[in-house]
């Protein structure tokens, strides 16, 4: 996965070099300008095949593109119908969203790891991390959203009384005592949904991209050192192992970030 | 690792794309799966349909068959016993045609038998009366003896 490195790179420097955003302000207003170059290209690259397919009239069976967005369709809605009992077609709509978005962020992770970085430094980037769900700010930023929609579907469909009432009365019952714990449950049961969901989908994208830095170096004390051809197989055998894995890691996390969301956001419409 | 303003970006970057999808995409998908579900839906509606016609006209048409065969035997039937009625009645007439002939043929035989043997005794009358005249060697008066060979020729011609 691996091209080479810099000659005199030590491996540390070598991580260190490919875990820094290319990043522009500074303090809090500091934006990764990698994270949203890449995350928003793939979001107008979604986009796109998705309306160009949804576009398409087919009189007869769908080919194609068609195929393909129907069957993704088809993938999301029917997950969603068994989890959501109401008027799903937003829900569809996040989950479809959700599921092609991460997606293609998460499979930004099968590129050449180095060649990404070679990329960019033409145009004079010296660092470029191109997996935007390894960012926390990509897999927060959703998180966030999803955060924002479950208190809006629990108002929604309890009223604004109802979920302030719930806040203070559910689990342990209304008794003033109760107040407190009550409170300080809901909360956390409610921030964990959101970290829970950051945390996770992140975690794995960020190992993913540190596994294949290893199996990268391995290649690399090849070359640097008289380590010797074993280990440039090394490379090539573990390297390839690991991307077949990871098409996996790939899908189903995308997968479990579009179905967390819809649970949550039906678990929140349920009266307590 | 750290959460910065790049987060802002990221959600006005989703929110763009959930709003893209949620307009142009998911709508479009649903109503065109759910026209070709319900097209396809009718479709095997339509198909069971003509299934179920098609049974019913080979019932039918099996039916008109068998009742065709059954009158057609019938026919056949009415026909066969006609044809024989005609043989039997032809057969009754010939035969009595044929026994009226025979019989008519008799009886003209047997007529013409009897008058063979009238015409028979007459002459052997002539001839007894010759003979009896040629052996009395005179002539019979046939005047005055005529009441008596009339008898004599008509006991020889009752025999």
């Amino acid at each position: 996965m691996a091209t080479e490195a810099g000659h005199g790179e030590s491996p540390t420097d070598y991580i260190v070099h490919h875990l820094t955003h290319l990043k522009v302000g500074s303090g809090f207003w500091t934006f990764h300008v990698d994270t949203l170059l890449i995350s928003a290209s793939l979001a107008v690259i979604v986009g796109a095949l998705l309306v160009s397919a949804a576009r398409v009239k087919s009189q007869g069976a769908p080919r194609g593109l068609r195929a393909f967005v129907e069957w993704v369709y088809e993938f999301v809605d029917g997950n969603v119908a068994d989890i959501y009992h109401g008027n799903r077609a937003f829900l569809v709509a996040l989950g479809m969203t959700l599921f092609t978005w991460v997606v293609g962020m998460n499979a930004m992770d099968l590129l050449p790891l180095d060649l990404p970085g070679s990329v960019a430094g033409l145009f004079g980037a010296e660092y470029f991390r191109v997996v935007p769900t390894a960012d926390l700010n990509g897999t927060v930023a959703m998180a966030l959203v999803v955060f924002v929609l479950i208190i809006g579907y629990s108002i929604r469909a309890k009223g604004i009384g109802g979920y302030l009432h719930e806040w203070i009365a559910a689990p342990f019952g209304s008794n003033p005592l109760m107040w407190i714990p009550n409170i300080f449950l809901n909360a956390v049961e409610l921030i964990a949904k959101p970290v829970s969901l950051s945390m996770r989908l992140f975690g794995n994208m960020y190992a993913g991209e540190i596994l294949f830095m290893l199996i990268a170096l391995l290649g690399m004390a090849f070359a640097v050192s008289v380590g010797g051809i074993a280990l440039f197989i090394g490379q090539v055998i573990f390297g390839a192992a690991w991307a077949v894995f990871h098409i996996l890691i790939v899908l189903l996390q995308a997968y479990i970030f579009m179905v967390l969301p819809v649970v949550y956001i039906s678990m929140a419409e349920e009266h307590h | 690792m750290t959460i910065n303003a790049t987060f802002i970006g990221q959600i006005i970057v989703f929110l763009i794309l959930l709003w893209v999808i949620a307009k142009y995409v998911t709508p479009a998908m649903a109503a065109e799966i759910d026209a070709r579900n319900r097209k396809i839906a009718d479709g095997l509606a339509a198909a069971e349909k003509g299934q179920k016609d098609l049974a019913e006209a080979t019932t039918r048409a099996d039916a008109i068959v068998r009742e065709a065969r059954e009158r057609a035997k019938q026919i056949e039937d009415q026909a066969a016993r006609r044809s024989n009625e005609a043989v039997e009645a032809a057969k009754q007439i010939a035969q009595t045609e044929s026994a009226r002939i025979v019989s008519a043929a008799r009886e003209e035989a047997s007529s013409e038998t009897n008058r063979a043997r009238d015409q028979l005794r007459k002459e052997f009358g002539t001839l007894v009366v010759t003979g009896a005249a040629r052996l009395l060697e005179r002539e019979v008066d046939a005047k005055t003896h005529a009441q008596l060979l009339d008898k004599l020729a008509d006991e020889i011609a009752r025999g």
